[in-house]
């Protein structure tokens, strides 16, 4: 499977990645690899097998609803780029998504 | 799923247009940690108290299922009669935005926890027709609330803001989005639908369903089509705070779509902002496609299996629903306002309680949608806040009924009542304030004869057949009790001094 330069643009995009001409060409035809190793599922994959998203066959794997400490604040904010009144400060949010 | 009565088309320029809306109504749970995590969910606590290294997607950190949470979803799916899937599993979606620190929000895909159920809603038209109208209810799936995020810059609003201050506390909580089918046919409808499901909600005590503070929100799926053709291009409406919103949106958005389409537009798929100061929809953003939130199954996360004996032991827990409180209320006399005012005002079992401790049904109701909501809602407070029980609505009740309070005093005692959070029962606080009514003939008496006595003329008047000046000594008489006066001994007291 071969990805063109404009799909590989579009997924760059999606994760918010800015790739030069270069980068794209030299991105495709690994990204296409991958995709043709992951495809390999395919071969064996029949109509009477399921599709399933854990090797494991576990269900229902549930917690009680039982508050746990958090975290203290100073190490919540340790990661923080740039702290304002105990919060995380970013570049102002664009529409995008709510 | 479609609408057991027509609902009113709108008029346009060029002939009838009719609406068609879709509810997304999104739930907070009140469960007492996240939906992932252990961290408490306690609301207006200090910014990023809440928070660990699961909720802010650290690596390595694994989600687990809050037990309740589930149980509740499946709880709400089932009263709002839906099937609960045997099996369902969680998915990421994927975007950016600062509000939800692992870049992906864990919601539910392909086969959501609950589906295809249905809401009956008891509407009044245009015409003051009463009219019941099924919405199916498509889906209702699990996911996670988002941070909260604080807007600084010159305006303080999104727009123009500089940057923007996020607060994670909130980010995790449980979150059910609900969707109905597009079965809504008018804005009345509409705001009966979230009226219901937010009744429904509280009924069960999975949420306080709160629209002013965001525990209950809901977005509006609105487009128009000429009778009998197709669906439109719809647009989803956002930032409706209130019920009263909902409705003023809907409105507007119809219109709007109607004149764009008559006047030969298009309507263009995008989320519109509701502006409830201007009272306007305006673009918020193009609408993404689908495809662009890369949906995939989580595989930090393994399938809900709900097996029958699960799902039937939460149907057994349901309780009395909304809709079957207010028909038991109607069928012992109350009107249906006041089954309505009852219900959705969180009276019920104070109601029900006054009720079993021998009060008449109808007396109780009264007092509960009048005095009692008037009183409980000026001091901001429910009727378990102020320590208010059926016992006392209904001692309140008797105590009027044999003449010890009027119906004004008993105003006064309710007040103290709910003054001392009910550590005072009525009778006591009637006793202790001296509120009781002075129906004693021979203290009353006294006082006529004063009231008689001091004012010749009005008694002259009286005489002369201006019957109305009674009026005024009866007002002279309770002035001297304080109010405390029995108005019909009072009455009869007066006319007979008057006659002799």
């Amino acid at each position: 499977m071969s990805l063109s330069p404009d799909e590989v643009r579009h997924v760059a995009g999606l994760a918010r990645l800015a790739l030069t001409d270069e980068e794209v060409a030299e991105l495709a035809p690994q990204l296409s690899s991958i995709l043709d190793y992951a495809e390999q599922v395919g071969e064996v994959a029949a109509e009477d097998v399921p599709a399933s998203t854990h090797p494991f066959p576990l269900a229902n794997v549930l917690r009680p609803d039982e508050p746990r400490p958090s975290l203290s604040r100073e190490d919540v904010l340790a990661g923080a780029p740039e702290v304002e009144q105990d919060r995380f400060a970013v570049p102002r949010i664009v529409a995008e998504e709510g | 799923m479609s609408a057991t009565s027509t609902a009113a088309l709108l008029e346009g320029e060029t002939g009838a247009w009719e609406l068609v809306v879709g509810l997304e109504v999104h739930v907070e749970l009140q469960t007492a940690t996240k939906m992932w995590c252990g961290c408490s969910t306690d609301f207006g606590g200090p910014a990023n108290t809440n928070v660990c290294p699961v909720c802010t997607g650290q690596p390595g950190a694994l989600p687990v299922a809050n037990e309740q949470a589930v149980a509740d979803a499946a709880l709400l799916g089932l009263a709002l009669g839906c099937d609960i899937a045997e099996v369902c599993r969680f998915h990421r979606k994927n975007y950016f935005y600062p509000d939800l620190a692992k870049n992906y929000q864990i919601s539910q895909y392909d086969v959501p926890l609950c589906h295809d159920g249905r809401l009956d809603l008891d509407v009044t038209t245009d015409e003051g027709e009463q009219v019941t109208r099924r919405v199916g209810i498509e889906r209702l799936h699990m996911e996670e609330d988002t941070g909260k995020s604080l807007h600084v810059g010159e305006s303080g609003r999104l727009h123009g803001a500089e940057k923007s201050l996020i607060d994670y506390n909130r980010c995790g909580i449980p979150l059910l989005e609900i969707v109905s089918d597009p079965d809504i046919r008018d804005p009345e409808t509409a705001q009966a639908y979230l009226r219901e499901l937010q009744a429904i909600v509280r009924t069960l005590g999975v949420s306080d369903a709160r629209m002013e503070e965001g525990s209950i929100r809901c977005d509006a799926n609105v487009s128009v089509r000429r009778p009998g053709e197709e669906l439109g291009t719809r647009c989803e409406i956002k930032n409706l705070n209130s019920v009263r919103s909902l409705g003023r949106a809907v409105r507007y958005e119809a219109r709007r779509q109607i004149d764009v389409l008559e006047a030969g537009g298009e309507i263009v798929m995008e989320t519109r902002h509701w502006d409830e100061g201007r009272g306007v929809t305006e673009t918020l953003r193009r609408k993404e496609s689908v495809t662009d939130y890369r949906y995939f199954p989580d595989p930090d996360l393994v399938e809900i299996h709900s097996s029958r004996a699960w799902v039937e032991q939460l149907r057994a827990r349901l309780p009395e629903l909304p809709a079957a409180s207010r028909a038991r209320l109607q069928q012992a006399g109350l009107s249906a306002e006041q089954a309505a005012t009852i219900v959705a005002g969180g009276l019920l079992a104070l109601h029900d309680e006054a009720v079993a401790a021998g009060a008449e049904p109808v007396a109780v109701a009264n007092w509960c949608t009048g005095e009692v909501t008037g009183q409980l809602s000026s001091a901001a407070l429910t009727p378990a806040e102020a320590g208010l029980t059926g016992a006392h609505v209904a001692e309140l009740v008797a105590l009027i009924d044999d003449g010890t309070l009027s119906t004004k005093l008993a105003k006064d005692v309710l007040a103290g009542v709910i003054e001392e959070r009910g550590a005072v029962p009525p009778a006591e606080v009637a006793e202790q304030r001296g509120l009781q009514q002075v129906s004693d003939e021979g203290e009353l008496q006294g006082i006529v004869d004063e009231v008689v006595a001091a004012n010749p003329e009005t008694v002259e008047a009286i005489r002369g057949g201006n019957d109305k000046a009674i009026g005024a000594l009866v007002g002279q008489v309770m002035k001297a009790t304080r109010g405390q006066a029995d108005p019909k001994k009072t009455n009869e007291l007066l006319r007979a001094a008057i006659e002799a």
